[in-house]
């Protein structure tokens, strides 16, 4: 199997090029930490700007709260933490003191995903994105890499309410380079490769996989569409939708459980709009484990080959 | 003239320091906020029969503290409900809304009619203070246990913008028992936010009972003490005392204070008083007609 020579890149400093970025731009922005801001990398942005930092310590309800304070006077608030303190611990506060008065809270976690792995399942977030999307008034964004980290935080700053971003710890490969990742836009799916048998429809890390995938495909004479779905809610259902008609078959790749997840997003407007064979690539409903990375994608389904599974899958099921 | 200038003149009293407090209230005022306490009192039963369903227990034992806080203390402007310098007031026991709103609507921010709209569908008043929606309300709250931390907000970002605004917060006895207020607590003193004003509405009463049974918040005031807060503690229905305390918390330096209110649940309304039953209960028509009768010296 060909395996594309990634040049690769952490999210993290990117996210705090952006925030320090930020801190030079606009004014009004400050950032909150509870104690991980050396793992999330905010403490960058506290060394530029530390009259503009707050460390809650291990306090994560009070953390989002008062970032919601905060952003009643006009603040835009970066709050950050790992995904599992981010989310589920907090759920209540995002809703009740975030995403209800729809304040400008922007809400960016690290080390989300099975790849956080030797931590193993108390630290490996998989179910964030379900809970995430379903909050009204929040905007869901996942990454692809470090450069559409880089845009979708700044974005964010601009971007009225509250905003949910998730990255993960590990490298991960560099693959929006090309001309159309250039202009990143809130809610608008990129279309990364053009293809007219099967599309498959990755976020976050397996993005990069699934254009491998594709390449792997080419070999069996099977064109496959690559859509970058960086934004999870709002949901680009026209890109979908369209993806959906002219291919006749969607898989989608997310380093997620798939009960909840950006698949499951996705089958619904499908469901309701353009019935076509699909197929899931995610995490089973199980927590994870500890282990390498590596091993965990495999262990758990999320490589380039289930990918390709997956495709001849649908491929099959399509008349 | 700054802004918070201009719109004090609108508010405005020669506060001389904290000696001179109960002298300089004449009588006159605080008879003046005893009556318009009892029209709070009124404006709660009322909305609250109107609506069919509310919680008038926690919204009388906190009925004195709004008044003395919208009444007097705080510096607000009703025609400029964005101004930057506003002092902000943040009703973490939202539960007790009809006696915010009342207090919002007879300060000017909306009309008095409109409180006969509480919990009705479309109405700007919702069961539970919902600040896109309502003007004047500072903060969206209803789940309890986060208020502290939304006021610590607004008085960090105060700090920040080297403004002059105070942030008072009204928490629950009850609410106490949430861990997230002792997070606020905490932080608050290491932030050194002496412009956050923490009033415990101490009415000895949450949902299920009496706090000392269901869970015991005692000792309470030295909980705040070894949390870095600065301690005073008054009678709630006094309002004497509460202006006294509320300006001394004002010129309070260096760590945030916290006062200890001692309310009756259910103040002002004979059978509803220190009654576990009317925290969340709406009155029958009796009881209604009653409770007017009792509160009914404006
Ligand atoms: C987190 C949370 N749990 C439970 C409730 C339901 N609830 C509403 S009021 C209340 C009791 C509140 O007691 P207290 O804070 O003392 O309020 P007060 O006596 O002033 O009415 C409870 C349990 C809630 N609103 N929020
Ligand atoms: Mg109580």
């Amino acid at each position: 199997m060909t395996k594309i020579k990634w040049p690769v890149e952490p999210q993290r400093p990117a996210f705090a090029r952006a925030l320090v970025a930020l801190g030079n731009t606009h004014k009004d922005v400050v950032v909150a930490s509870a104690d991980v801001s050396t793992s999330t990398m905010t403490g960058v942005f506290a060394k530029h700007f530390p009259e503009r930092h707050y460390n809650f310590g291990i306090a994560e309800q009070n953390m989002i709260s008062a970032c919601a304070g905060l952003a009643t006077t006009g603040k835009v608030v970066y709050a950050s933490t790992f995904a599992i303190f981010g989310t589920g611990r907090v759920y209540d506060q995002i809703r009740q003191s975030v995403c209800y008065p729809r304040l400008n809270v922007k809400l960016v976690v690290t080390h989300a995903g099975i790849t956080v792995g030797g931590d193993g399942a108390t630290h490996q977030m998989i179910e964030d994105i379900a809970l995430m999307r379903a909050l009204p008034n929040m905007t869901v964004i996942v990454p692809a890499d470090a450069p559409e980290t880089e845009k979708a935080v700044l974005a964010a700053a601009d971007h009225e309410g509250p905003v949910y971003i998730r990255l993960g710890r590990a490298n991960v490969p560099v693959c929006t380079t090309s001309e159309e990742c250039q202009d990143f836009e809130i809610g608008k799916a990129t279309t990364m490769r053009e293809g007219s048998d099967v599309t498959l429809v990755g976020t976050g890390i397996m993005v990069a996989k699934c254009i491998e995938a594709a390449e792997e495909l080419e070999k069996h004479n099977v064109s496959a569409r690559v859509i970058n779905l960086s934004t999870i809610k709002p949901l680009d259902k026209r890109t979908l939708i369209k993806a959906a008609r002219e291919t006749g078959a969607i898989v989608t790749a997310e380093e997620h459980s798939v009960v909840t997840g950006m698949g499951a997003a996705v089958a619904l407007v499908l469901a309701e709009n353009a019935h076509v064979p699909m197929k899931r690539v995610g995490i089973p409903d199980s927590f994870g484990e500890s282990g390498s990375s590596d091993e965990l994608m495999q262990k758990y389904g999320l490589t380039v080959d289930d990918i390709v599974d997956g495709a001849h899958d649908v491929l099959k099921r399509k008349k | 003239m700054t802004a918070r200038d201009k719109n004090s003149e609108l508010f405005t009293r020669q506060y001389t320091g904290r000696e001179a407090m109960v002298e300089h209230y004449s009588d006159e005022k605080i008879k003046e906020l005893e009556t318009t306490a009892r029209l709070i009192r009124r404006h709660i039963i009322q909305m609250i029969f109107d609506a069919g369903s509310g919680h008038p227990g926690g919204s009388l034992s906190a009925t004195d503290v709004m008044v003395a806080l919208y009444f007097d203390i705080m510096e607000h402007n009703p025609d400029d409900i964005k101004w930057p310098d506003r002092d902000r007031f943040v009703l973490s026991k939202g539960h007790a809304a009809p006696a915010l709103y009342a207090c919002l609507a007879e300060t000017g921010y909306f009309p008095v009619e409109e409180l006969k709209t509480l919990r009705l569908i479309g109405s700007r008043l919702q069961g539970h203070p919902d600040m896109r929606k309502t003007p004047g309300v500072e903060a969206s709250t209803g789940s309890e246990g986060q208020g502290l931390s939304m006021g610590l907000g607004m008085a960090l970002a105060g700090k920040l913008d080297n403004k002059e605004y105070i942030t008072y917060v009204m928490v629950g006895d009850g609410e106490l028992n949430c861990g997230q207020c002792w997070e606020a607590a905490m932080s608050a003193a290491f932030f050194k936010a002496d412009n956050l004003v923490a009033i415990v509405d101490r009415n000895k009463l949450q949902l299920d009972g009496p706090t000392n049974q269901i869970m015991s918040i005692e000792p309470l005031a030295d909980k705040w003490k070894a949390f870095g807060w600065d301690v005073i503690e008054i009678n709630g229905h006094s309002f004497p005392e509460l202006l006294d305390a509320l300006h001394k918390a004002k010129e309070t330096k260096g760590i945030p204070t916290v006062i200890i209110a001692d309310t009756v649940k259910g103040k002002g309304v004979s059978f509803m008083e220190g009654q576990v039953g009317f925290h969340g209960k709406c009155p029958s028509e009796e009881e209604y007609n009653q409770a007017m009768a009792e509160l009914g010296g404006i």
